[in-house]
């Protein structure tokens, strides 16, 4: 089976792990092969998640700079710090809704033009879908359902070997009660907001 | 029921490697786990401890790494199955018992894990501890993947009770945080009870008995060693004139890399999971027949100088590479890309790595550093030590846990550090060195962990220091585990006991002992001028329980702040980093949704232009 590469970065806080634990659930209830890791020692503190997941056949659980076939930012200016993952074949989804760096608060750097930013990584890669998934979120329900947004956004590229309804029993069935439909609303704009 | 519980043989879960690990050990009929939590081990034994309480597996968050060893040493000499599971520094830290318990053996299987982290993701060092399979005599097994984590661990029993010794499994942070699907095995049945049987003569390490017992291990090495010549975990795959050794997750990075390089019947690999004692035997075979060998291992040149030293026994002069300038490094983690183009290169395969894109162009993206939580109460306890020592020459020696984040500006309140426990031991050298003042710091944790052995020293050699004592009611760093100090009551467990901090500095015979609030600004920071000021050992006990924690038990009762018109910009509380701060159309905001209510700005506001959302709102 071919092997497909998909990078998530996200702000700690954001549910980076939820959104990668719902892909590696339905890839198992579909019995793709696949394979995940994750860097969060740091999640609680508001520093960045990088989560790799590698569907097919591969036995590395981690994706070198240049070889993500999709990378998924759930911040802006952490989609273009992880730009370094991509190729020209790259498919890139972002959410355009910043979550400002501590840093750049108290005046230790600069957020980076969110138009300059799209027009940089839309011309480097192969495609780049971005919208703001907070206010999708916000639609939906609730403004931490981002990441079910940006999952909603990913199925609908089809770059990765899942459908929209294993992935939403997945979200029916894995995630918390309370919170399944506003995940499931949230899914579903993310999936129509990457139709265009 | 516990997921990693169920006896539903065959039954395939998505788990990540610590999850696996500590199936493992379920299915090899563990009885006894302790830990002293780490990253990246960490999630093993919160397993454990889940579990203990719906079964009869045993299990304790013990005082540090070296206690946990002994705890479950004991029961393994008792004939239990044990496990003992920690970071890899946290080997250091028990490698005193490490070294003679492999004198001592064990009866019932024993297994010590120890993860280490390349890359240093979330450590202070990135040492390699097969070393310690060397320097102890203990076999050691690495898996390469989630699923052979498991499996793995069951075996590391059976082979334990063979030889009688304990077995060390060293994994790196690549297997416990990585996730895959694991298929369930059958469940050993646990033996919870044991009977300790006298036999002191072999048991009691004084150098008569330990005379004999040296003997006993080297005999155990060499059993160990045919052992290993014949593990299932000691490999040949595919043929051909080049050869390639590996271990750990390597071995994935190196299967990825020949199917990409199409190189399939040009390479044989030998990969290693039985890496003490190394197969003399099995790696002269396969060098025999190779045009040259590459030996492809994270961190030091383990294998390597192994291999090297088997092919002079051989006289074997084929050409065998792993570490150096063109090939693998002994810094950091290796990737598959990395992986795969050095044995382009040593082999001579003509490949060019698909071109990254290039961000020489992209502007720079803002730092985004872990900082310390929005209502973090160390930073409370920073801030006020600051003030109390204005115009001082001060050194703070500093400690592992979260407060380690005060090191970044603008609060740098951090100078030195090595390793947990460390601040009380230095603070009384950098005492005597110099004529800085001495403010070090140290988590409730790490202060029962190690930090003790260093104040009594600052008492017995009249040190000149003041010790910050940052309590916050859990070890926060590693996900809120309990310690000696915490108040198990609060989640809802019983049975345990409770250790004062302060009964334990006073019962040490500090002179001068004061406790703090830090979230009451004014009275902590005059409490902490007086204890600065001291001559001769000082302890501030700053007592305010982790705001995550808090959150997470019910017991956050704080209410967001804001700014209000009467701000004049002046941007003192921007002083103390609070990431529920941001600067707007250059007016200082505060986000109600991370605003916890410490109220720590409001009190440092010179126009007391901070105040509660909702008082705020009434008097409007």
């Amino acid at each position: 089976m071919k092997t497909t590469r998909v990078i998530i970065v996200a702000v700690g806080g954001q549910g980076n792990l939820l959104a990668s634990k719902v892909l590696g659930e339905a890839a198992l209830s579909a019995d793709i092969p696949i394979r995940m890791s994750e860097i969060h020692g740091m999640a609680q503190r508001g520093g960045v998640v990088e989560s790799a997941i590698v569907f097919g056949d591969a036995r590395s659980t981690i994706i070198s700079d240049g070889e993500a076939d999709v990378l998924v930012g759930f911040e802006p200016s952490e989609t273009l710090r992880a730009l370094n993952k991509c190729n020209a074949g790259t498919l890139v989804i972002t959410n355009l809704s910043p979550l400002m760096p501590f840093t750049v608060n108290i005046g230790k750097g600069v957020y980076p033009d969110l138009k300059q930013l799209q027009d940089l990584i839309g011309a480097k890669t192969r495609k780049l879908i971005a919208f703001n998934a907070a206010e999708l979120a916000k639609q939906a329900g609730n403004v931490m359902a981002v990441n079910m947004v940006l999952l909603g956004a990913l199925i609908r590229t089809q770059t990765v070997p899942l459908a929209a309804d294993q992935v939403k029993t997945v979200i029916h069935t894995k995630t918390k009660k309370a919170f399944t439909e506003v995940n499931l609303n949230a899914f579903e704009l993310g999936f129509s907001a990457a139709a265009q | 029921m516990h997921k990693l519980l169920s006896d539903q043989v065959g039954e395939k879960l998505l788990l990540l490697g610590n999850e696996s690990i500590a199936r493992g050990a379920i299915e090899g009929g563990v009885a006894f786990t302790s830990t002293y939590p780490g990253t990246p081990s960490s999630e093993i034994s919160l397993n454990f401890f889940q579990m203990s309480q719906e079964s009869d597996l045993y299990f304790e968050y013990s005082t540090n790494e070296k206690v946990a060893l002994e705890t479950a040493a004991a029961a393994a000499n008792c004939g239990l199955r044990s496990m003992a599971v920690m970071k890899h520094v946290g080997l250091n830290v028990a490698a005193d018992t490490l070294m003679t318990l492999a004198y001592v053996g064990v009866k019932g299987g024993m297994v010590v894990l120890t993860a280490d982290d390349p890359y240093m993701f979330s450590s202070q060092n990135e040492q390699d501890n097969r070393y310690y399979g060397k320097l102890s005599g203990l076999p050691v097994l690495e898996p390469s993947s989630v699923e052979e984590a498991k499996d793995l661990v069951p075996y590391a029993f059976d082979i334990s009770e063979q030889l009688q010794e304990p077995v060390i499994i060293r994994t790196t942070t690549r297997i416990n945080h990585s996730t895959a699907v694991v298929t369930l095995g059958p469940m050993r049945p646990r033996t919870v009870k044991g009977d300790f049987k006298k036999d002191s003569l072999n048991l009691v390490t004084v150098p008569a008995v330990s005379r004999k017992l040296h003997v006993k291990l080297l005999e155990h090495i060499q059993q160990a060693q045919g052992l290993s010549e014949k593990s299932h975990l000691n490999f040949t795959e595919g043929d051909g004139a080049w050869g390639i050794i590996c271990n750990g997750v390597s071995h994935a990075y190196v299967k990825d890399a020949v199917k990409d390089l199409d190189i399939a019947g040009k390479v044989k690999i030998l990969r290693i999971g039985f890496s003490h004692p190394m197969p003399a035997s099995l790696v002269k075979g396969f060098l025999k027949g190779c045009e040259k060998v590459l030996v492809v291992e994270e961190g030091e040149p383990y294998m390597e100088e192994a291999v090297k030293a088997f092919a002079q026994e051989d006289q074997n002069t084929v050409e065998i590479r792993g570490k150096g300038e063109t090939l693998f490094s002994r810094l950091y983690e290796f990737d598959p890309g990395m992986v795969r183009e050095r044995i382009a290169a040593y082999f001579g395969i003509p490949y060019s790595r698909p071109a990254a894109v290039d961000v020489a162009d992209a502007p720079e993206v803002p730092a985004r550093p872990p900082t310390l939580c929005a209502g973090c109460s160390h930073r409370a306890t920073y801030h006020a030590v600051k003030k109390a020592v204005e115009g001082m020459e001060t050194v703070y020696p500093t400690d592992i846990g979260c407060y380690t984040l005060g090191v970044l500006p603008p609060l740098s309140m951090a100078d030195f550090l090595l390793c947990m426990g460390s601040s009380t031991g230095t603070a009384g050298g950098f005492s005597k060195a110099t004529d800085r003042k001495v403010i070090s710091f140290i988590g409730d944790s790490t202060f029962f962990h190690s930090g003790i052995p260093g104040l009594i020293n600052a008492i017995f050699n009249n040190h000149d220091l003041t010790l910050v004592i940052l309590d916050n009611g859990t070890t926060a760093m590693t996900g809120h585990q309990p310690h000696p100090g915490v108040d198990m009551g609060l989640i809802h467990l019983n049975g345990y006991g409770r250790l004062s901090i302060e009964n334990v500095v006073k019962g040490l015979g500090v002179p001068f002992v004061v406790k703090i609030k830090p979230y009451r600004v004014n009275k902590s920071i005059e409490a902490i001028r007086e204890a600065v000021n001291f001559k001769g050992v000082s302890v501030v006990i700053s007592e305010e329980m982790c705001v995550l924690y808090a959150k997470s038990l019910g017991l956050a009762k704080g209410k967001p702040f804001r700014v209000t018109e009467k701000c004049k910009n002046h941007r003192d509380c921007l002083s103390i980093a609070c990431p529920a701060f941001f600067v707007w159309d250059g007016k200082v905001n505060i986000d109600p949704d991370l605003c916890t209510g410490c109220a720590v700005c409001a009190q440092i506001c010179p126009e007391n232009a901070i105040l509660p959302v909702k008082a705020e709102k009434a008097s409007a």
